[in-house]
């Protein structure tokens, strides 16, 4: 065990792919962490979805000693931090376990959004900012024009900044070097009620909730009675210790060492991320800075294909809540869709995982209805509710104002493409609120848009007008009035819930006769007309048919043509039965689907 | 091309289960012969057909059809019943010599006897017969004469590859009758990429001066694997519409109504009861057949089977003893009861409302897909709207399974 003197911790910021993982195992072969013949790729990133996608879901954070040029040997703590947009709140409560941060850019790829919004986050949290162009190694290397954007970023000389490669290992012992001399040693008092900082949490269905903490005042011990200040949660010490990065338990930890500590508790929501733990007894009367409830920002219906698979996706969702206390869920019954949950995501990416895991890990075939975000309204009672699901909107005549979440976007792209980010963003209901030259051509343009401008395609949109050269990232603003409407489908004269949609007024002619458009192609030809009408309120929008069908008859079945005959008719029931019956029409999955596809139609 | 479903092995010495031969003689009992030989092969043609060239042989072949005969009175055993139905279809089956169909003939009297009034049906090209050939089958004991007439247009006919002249088949219907066949039926097909309406309605009226006491008409169907499918993906020709091919549905069964023709199964019109195919009936009322040469089929108790598809392998099991079956099956009551509506509901008698779900035909008369009329004397009718939704209402009145 290091002092406190001879403590560092330290994270390592950087956009998906610019070598934060590399870099990271690196740096634990150099300190003798890891037996190179153990190393498997990416070490930090353990989870199987993570290690495909290439992005760092869940925080850790891993002890290494290292031997400096002064003979002194200094404890590091790496506290590896998620990597996306949705999950903000996460890498704020990470940075705040750090007194430095590794600034890593791709010396060929440059600055991107993601960067610039983390880096923002470490710089209010005061850190430390080590800036390292990584992949130097590589032909397409720009070293000199990417050290001029980070030195526009954080102000400081172009020369100061470090040139590695996380792949070769050249410059990294310099990065240790740095962190020793320029990342200040944790503050903290150990005599002071003791207090330590959940960054992250999850579940082993082993040991029960797994809190990683980082201890700021005073001495948590094996055995004591803790309490978690903003949940009241209270339990004992089972186990406490660090990461090598395997577990590695220990008596007590000391102000400025980062590990974990386990209690027995099964419940995530109980042990919090951002939530403050002290002891028992004599313990801390003020939490730390910080805390925030988080509230999902994005929703969508949930159910299953076969209708049978409702109580397994129940559990499903029960079993990965334990891990994932942003997940919210709660049952909804749809007339054309069935049973199945509303559940609640921190964002887009949080909602695509969610459900890749349902499918993959719990081998559950579900349709997903069009996400959509949470509403705050004022009825003309004056009551004020929220809607996490259009089909729930009240009467329009019930209804004196509808509030919607706003976001502030940050593009970053070429210069050539800034006509095109802000012709998207404009479209997309936004208001422009700035626009920084990071470099000569690399721009930085921010907008106030409504989060439900975004959930649809607005990422897939802005790569594919930007072909791939723009980065986004968003922080939420809070709740504006807007002038929305429920835009309905009606099959047959009937409204269909799953194809509600909450929409701006001045868009809703053009959503509705495009939508409308799309359904005709994808709702089969029936034994009878099936009119397809979009409606705000009882007032038709647009209108089309999908004609009856006027044969469906195998003009020859002969002695020779019956069993292939009968098993063609088998298929056909069993692909009936996987219809959705909406009164008497017969919709398939796809259907609903339709507007997700939206956003094509208006990107053309 | 031609392909076979999936199945059951079949036993080499071709046994059916004591349980299928039980009802033997309880059911009408047909006799199928394939003849697999063509000179040419139409591009829309998926059947089971050879041509010159293609390792089919046609020295030995009816000696090998009397070799499953063999083996089928083996199999049957001394309770298979007389024959009540006979028919040679193919491929060409007049490009066997009118003496060899003869033959075939013989053998299956000597084998099985035939019913009395037995109906033995050829299935004839318009080029491939004429008079004379035509006097010597009615002689042999055929009473039944199919012509695949298709379309009495030119430029239809060349689409689909036929070689005769649009008059032929209307000249052989007429010789036909004059050589003494009571049962003439000409098959029409419509819907043939670049048809028009007039062009159909032309062919239906050729058809009718032929005066045949049958007609069959037959929406073109673009098989996959076909040379037709083919120029259809290629963009060569449209694939036919479903709208348009219903509407000459209409009209077909509109001119030949008119013509006193009445329809009784969903491609088939006939001149009274007596005109129908009673060999075809049997496969859509559940009867049971032998299919004698490659690639046929057989139905016996609710065992369905199913022939090597090639000629030399079919003869060669044959020869070594064994049965040319390739495959069995035995639906299951879900299976048989989807055939038993699929099939049941082609017919005009249709089928009794046991074998449906009850609410569904209701609904299906509030659809005007069934007839009213017949639903209140207890049987599931087409209506002819039901009929071009045939294969959607089988779907729909299917009982679920308890």
């Amino acid at each position: 065990m290091a002092d406190q003197a001879h403590i560092r911790n330290f994270c390592i910021i950087a956009h998906i792919d610019h070598g934060k993982s590399t870099l990271a195992d690196r740096i634990l072969e150099m300190t003798k962490t890891v037996a190179s013949r153990d190393m498997r790729e990416q070490l930090l990133d353990s989870m199987e979805l993570e290690r495909e996608r290439g992005i760092t879901i869940k925080a850790q954070a891993v002890r290494v000693f290292y031997e400096a040029r002064d003979g002194e040997t200094y404890q590091f703590h790496l506290i590896d931090t998620p990597g996306h947009v949705d999950f903000t709140y996460e890498v704020s409560r990470s940075l705040a376990a750090c007194e430095g941060a590794l600034l890593v850019v791709d010396a060929s790829q440059g600055v991107e959004a993601q960067t610039v919004a983390n880096t923002y986050l470490a710089v209010d949290a005061g850190l430390e900012l080590i800036p390292c162009l990584n992949k130097i190694d590589l032909p397409g290397a720009e070293p000199e024009r990417v050290a001029a954007e980070v030195s526009e970023l954080i102000g400081e000389d172009a020369e100061s900044i470090l040139t590695i490669s996380g792949k070769t290992g050249e410059g990294v012992e310099e990065v240790l070097e740095e962190l020793v001399k320029r990342v200040p040693p944790p503050e903290g008092d150990r005599d002071a009620p003791p207090r330590a900082l959940i960054f992250d949490s999850e579940f082993d269905q082993y040991r029960g909730v797994v809190a990683y903490i980082r201890v700021v005042d005073g001495v948590f011990t094996k055995g004591e009675a803790i309490r978690a200040m903003a949940a009241g949660t209270e339990a004992d010490i089972d186990d406490i210790g660090f990461f090598t990065p395997a577990m590695t338990p220990v008596e007590a930890l000391h102000p400025g060492e980062v590990g974990y500590l386990i209690t027995g508790i099964k419940d995530v929501t109980k042990l919090r991320v951002g939530d403050t733990l002290t002891t028992k007894r004599h313990g801390a009367t003020e939490a730390l800075p910080g805390y925030r409830d988080v509230k999902p920002m994005v929703f969508c219906g949930l159910f299953p294909i076969n209708n049978d698979d409702y109580p397994d996706l129940r559990d499903a969702l029960e079993k990965l809540s334990l891990n994932d206390a942003a997940l919210a869920w709660e049952p909804e019954t749809s007339d054309a869709l069935g049973f199945g949950f509303r559940c609640g995501f921190l964002g887009l990416l949080h909602m695509d995982i969610v459900r890749e895991r349902l499918e993959r890990e719990y081998d559950l075939e579900l349709m997903a209805t069009m996400p959509s975000v949470g509403f705050e309204l004022t009825l003309t009672s004056g009551e004020v509710v929220e809607v996490h699901n259009p089909s729930d909107m009240p009467d329009p005549a019930r209804i004196q104002e509808i509030r919607e979440p706003y976001i502030k976007a940050s593009v970053l792209c070429p210069k050539e493409f800034v006509g095109a980010v802000m012709e998207l963003c404009q479209e997309r209901r936004g208001e422009h609120s700035g626009m920084h030259y990071l470099s000569a051509d690399r721009v930085q343009i921010t907008y106030d848009l409504p989060l439900a401008e975004i959930v649809l395609d607005f990422f897939d949109q802005l790569k594919s007008r930007t072909r791939g050269y723009a980065s986004l990232d968003y922080e939420v603003l809070g709740l504006r009035p807007s002038n929305l409407a429920k835009l309905d489908v009606l099959l047959g004269g009937d409204p269909v819930d799953a194809l509600s949609m909450v929409v701006h007024r001045d868009k809703a002619y053009e959503i509705g006769r495009t939508l409308a458009e799309k359904l005709s192609a994808k709702i089969p030809r029936q034994q009878f007309d099936v009119p397809i009408q979009a409606a705000i309120g009882s007032h038709i929008i647009a209108r089309e048919t999908v004609k009856a069908y006027r044969k469906d008859v195998t003009a020859k079945c002969y002695g020779g043509d019956i069993s292939r005959k009968r098993k063609l008719l088998e298929r056909q029931k069993e692909g009936k039965k996987r219809m959705k019956q909406v009164g008497r029409i017969e919709v398939p999955q796809e259907a609903f689907l339709a507007v997700l596809e939206l956003g094509d139609e208006r990107g053309k | 091309m031609a392909r076979l479903p999936d199945g059951d092995p079949a036993p080499r010495d071709g046994a059916l289960p004591a349980a299928a031969l039980a009802g033997l003689g309880t059911r009408p009992f047909g006799l199928y012969v394939h003849v697999p030989f063509c000179a040419s092969r139409c591009g829309y043609c998926d059947f089971n057909t050879y041509i010159p060239g293609e390792g089919a042989v046609r020295e030995g072949y009816a000696g090998a059809v009397l070799a499953e005969l063999d083996l089928a009175r083996r199999v049957l055993g001394d309770r298979a019943p007389a024959v009540d139905t006979v028919f040679f279809g193919g491929g060409t089956p007049t490009l066997l010599a009118p003496d060899e169909l003869a033959a075939i003939l013989r053998g299956i009297e000597e084998r099985f006897g035939l019913a009395p009034g037995a109906e033995v049906t050829t299935e004839a090209n318009p080029e491939s017969v004429d008079a004379r050939a035509l006097a010597a089958l009615r002689e042999a004991g055929l009473t039944r004469v199919s012509l695949g007439m298709q379309s009495a247009s030119e430029r239809v006919l060349a689409t689909l590859d036929r070689r005769h002249t649009p008059g032929r088949a209307v000249a052989a219907a007429r010789e036909a009758r004059a050589a003494g066949f009571a049962h003439v039926s000409l098959d029409l097909i419509y819907g043939t990429p670049g048809e028009t309406d007039d062009e159909w309605r032309a062919s239906l009226e050729a058809a009718l001066e032929g005066a045949p006491d049958h007609v069959s008409a037959y929406a073109l169907i673009v098989e996959p694997g076909t040379r037709l499918a083919a120029r259809v993906r290629r963009g060569e020709l449209p694939a036919p519409d479903d709208d348009v091919l219903a509407a000459r549905y209409e009209l077909a069964d509109d001119l030949l109504s008119a013509a006193g023709l009445r329809w009784y199964e969903i491609s088939n019109w006939a001149r009274g009861d007596d005109a129908r195919s009673r060999h075809n009936v049997g496969y859509w009322a559940g009867g049971d057949w032998w299919g004698a040469g490659p690639g046929a089929h057989s139905h016996v108790g609710g065992v369905r089977w199913w022939n090597a598809l090639h000629p030399a392998r079919w003869s060669a099991a044959l020869a070594d003893g064994a049965s040319p079956a390739a495959g069995r099956e035995e639906p299951g009551p879900e299976a048989a009861g989807l055939e038993r509506v699929m099939l049941g509901l082609r017919l005009a008698e249709g089928l009794a409302l046991d074998a449906v779900d009850a609410a569904a035909a209701e609904q299906a008369v509030q659809d005007g897909l069934l007839d009213p009329g017949a639903l209140t004397r207890g049987r599931a009718v087409l209506t002819r709207r039901g009929r071009l939704l045939a294969d959607r209402v089988t779907l729909d009145l299917l009982r679920q399974p308890a």
